[in-house]
């Protein structure tokens, strides 16, 4: 053993790494959520077919139950869907697709959000007010119900439901970014750089913000769960994504005609996936918050 | 008091305005109904007539401000697939949703207070681990996601309860409910279970909490000291403190609720005005789509007006913050 890195300091990520690796329970949902993204991510090379070129698909193999064989030869472990779609592939390109929305929206939504805080933080007055009051408002409506309007206006597919979800999420980036900002500039490292006579702009992008990354990154990791949450609710209504854009929302809305003829399978593997995967995000936002926020330090 | 009041008045009123510029214009951009509700074998005389007496043809300015004239007078237009009044049609549905929301608002009093009551008398016991882990998936898991493993479990593999639709109902104090009938009731369980998930979850948070803070407190141990039993302190003097919050915050939910009957309603197939939206909005069903909006933000700003006005009253420095703005 190297006696002098023992002796050396915790550098703040590796105490950072070793606050969070306190609770199993985050550990191991951030193992799950690596592999979903990792089966995602590689999801061409490891799934058997593509489940979305027709010349791989084949109706013959339609409703199979799971560990059937298809035509083609492979083993299909978790069944296959109405069209004949190996489920376990359609799962796979279905979580790329949601990952894809809920990451996009989350972090348009964190830079809209970011930007409206800080003006707000920064303008005061009229400004500040005028904002807050919207985010008041647009706070006191459900998030589905404000993602319903969107929808009825602009109709379905990726980038709509995109914009969707960022409209029903801008407000609580801007809050919480409002909030962080007004207490970082009232410390003594802000007026330092205002003796320094710092522009306003410097100030608030290199010394305000950085402090105000903690909070955001929790909220960020909250916010993209509930966003996959709000992406599938929609598309299972069949108001969000297209049959030709198929997440796991649009699986299981897929699959529910089947359930009542006890074809359990088409619905409720690719809701356990939805359900993996949104736990798994949840369960690392909560430990994050919990090493992240210095009021709960011990 | 009353300028704070007028201002909140004036507020809501934009609120309205807005949102009804912006439903209004957006839904008419939305694919054009004529391709959806006329017949492709129609000639074109028909479709003529069809578009003018809908009203179609007219500019869209035009068509807004004889809609906000509707609005004024509750005539929302007429819904295109059915042919009836779009605020007949919303109301006509509307007693099934509220009777959804109710029981789901009932159920999470009676399930929430008790296991909220017992993860907070008991914190280390392993029951109130596995209630507050229970409490933290009903709040993350999506809503249809759960109805759906309700259908699985009770309707399709144990045959227990039925998946869909109102069942029967019968009329009783002048009221036509499922509640009275034994059939009406065992619809109303699954879809009303799913609907209040949420908020037993957030009934079990709140109550637990309340119950921590408040078995240290002087009134709690002065009530023991006199030598009342344990059940007495716990629901007499503890559930009295607690319960203001949980009324309070349960209030507020109720519009959340009606908000989340669309989901609910979608997958039981439950009758309500939120199935009415999503039918509508799938079939381009315009006025219907459009009332339904307006109706239930006409909902919300009312609820938020009415709580800000008694928290400033309850509070007078939510007022003063208001001014000092």
């Amino acid at each position: 053993m190297n006696t002098e890195a023992t002796v050396m300091k915790e550098t703040p990520l590796q105490r950072f790494w070793s606050e969070f690796c306190e609770s199993r329970i985050a550990v191991a949902s951030l193992v799950v959520l690596l592999i979903i993204i990792l089966l995602a991510a590689l999801a061409p090379w490891i799934t058997p077919q593509n489940p979305y070129d027709l010349a791989q698909v084949d109706v013959l193999d339609g409703k199979l139950p799971p560990g059937s064989d298809a035509y083609a030869g492979y083993t299909m472990w978790l069944g296959s869907d109405g069209a004949g779609r190996d489920l376990y592939s359609a799962i796979l390109y279905g979580i790329r697709i949601s990952l894809t929305v809920g990451l996009a929206a989350g972090f348009i939504a964190l830079i809209i959000g970011t930007v409206i805080g800080l003006t707000a933080a920064y303008a005061g007055g009229r400004v500040d007010t005028f904002i807050m009051r919207a985010v008041d408002i647009q706070l006191s409506f459900p998030a589905v119900l404000i993602a319903l309007v969107l929808v009825a206006i602009l109709g379905r597919g990726i980038d709509k439901i995109i914009i969707a979800l960022v409209a029903a999420q801008w407000a609580y980036y801007a809050r919480t970014v409002r909030a962080t900002a007004m207490v970082e500039s009232a410390k003594e490292y802000v007026e330092a750089a205002r003796c320094l006579a710092l522009s306003t702009t410097r100030i608030v992008i290199r010394h305000v913000l950085p402090n105000c990354l903690a909070p955001l990154i929790v909220i960020g990791t909250v916010q993209t769960a509930s966003a996959i949450a709000l992406e599938s609710t929609l598309s299972f209504l069949g108001v969000g994504l297209r049959q030709t854009e198929p997440s796991l929302g649009v699986l299981i809305s897929n699959g529910f005609e089947y359930m009542m003829s006890g074809r359990y399978w088409i619905s409720f593997f690719p809701g356990i996936a939805l359900l993996l995967t949104i736990v798994s995000i949840n369960l690392v936002g909560d430990q994050l918050r919990d090493v992240l926020n210095p009021r709960l330090k011990r | 008091m009353t300028a704070f009041i007028i201002r909140r008045l004036l507020q809501a009123a934009l609120v309205v305005f807005l949102m009804s510029v912006i439903v209004f214009f957006g839904v008419n951009v939305i694919g054009d109904p004529v391709d959806m509700l006329i017949s492709p074998d129609a000639d074109q005389a028909e479709i003529a007539r069809t578009i003018q007496a809908l009203g179609l043809d007219r500019p869209i300015g035009e068509q807004y401000l004889h809609f906000l004239k509707g609005v004024a007078t509750g005539d929302f237009g007429k819904s295109f697939i059915f042919g009836e009044p779009a605020l007949k049609l919303i109301l006509h549905h509307m007693p099934a949703t509220v009777e959804l929301a109710l029981v789901s608002l009932l159920m999470a009093i009676l399930l929430g207070i008790p296991l909220g009551l017992y993860a907070g008398l008991y914190p280390d016991r392993k029951v109130s681990k596995g209630i507050i882990a229970g409490s933290i998936l009903g709040f993350s898991l999506p809503t249809f996601w759960v109805g759906l493993m309700l259908i699985m479990l009770f309707a399709v593999v144990l045959g227990w309860l039925p998946s869909t639709g109102r069942g029967d109902t019968a009329v009783f104090l002048g009221i036509e409910s499922s509640l009275w009938t034994r059939d009406g009731l065992s619809h109303l369980f699954l879809p009303a279970l799913n609907l209040a998930l949420t908020n037993i979850s957030l009934v079990i948070r709140l109550t637990r909490a309340g119950v921590r803070e408040a078995m240290h407190q002087d009134y709690i141990k002065f009530a023991r000291a006199k030598g009342l039993s344990e059940s007495r302190v716990v629901s007499v003097h503890l559930m009295k403190n607690i319960l203001i919050p949980i009324v309070t915050v349960l209030g507020l939910e109720f519009g959340g609720l009606l908000a989340f009957s669309v989901v609910t309603e979608s997958i039981f197939a439950w009758p309500g005005m939120g199935k009415l939206l999503i039918d509508s909005l799938l079939q381009l069903d315009r006025p219907v789509v459009v009332a339904y909006l307006m109706i239930i933000v006409l909902f919300f700003v009312v609820i938020n007006l009415v709580v800000d006005i008694l928290y400033s009253v309850l509070d007078p420095r939510v007022r003063l913050k208001d001014q000092g703005a």
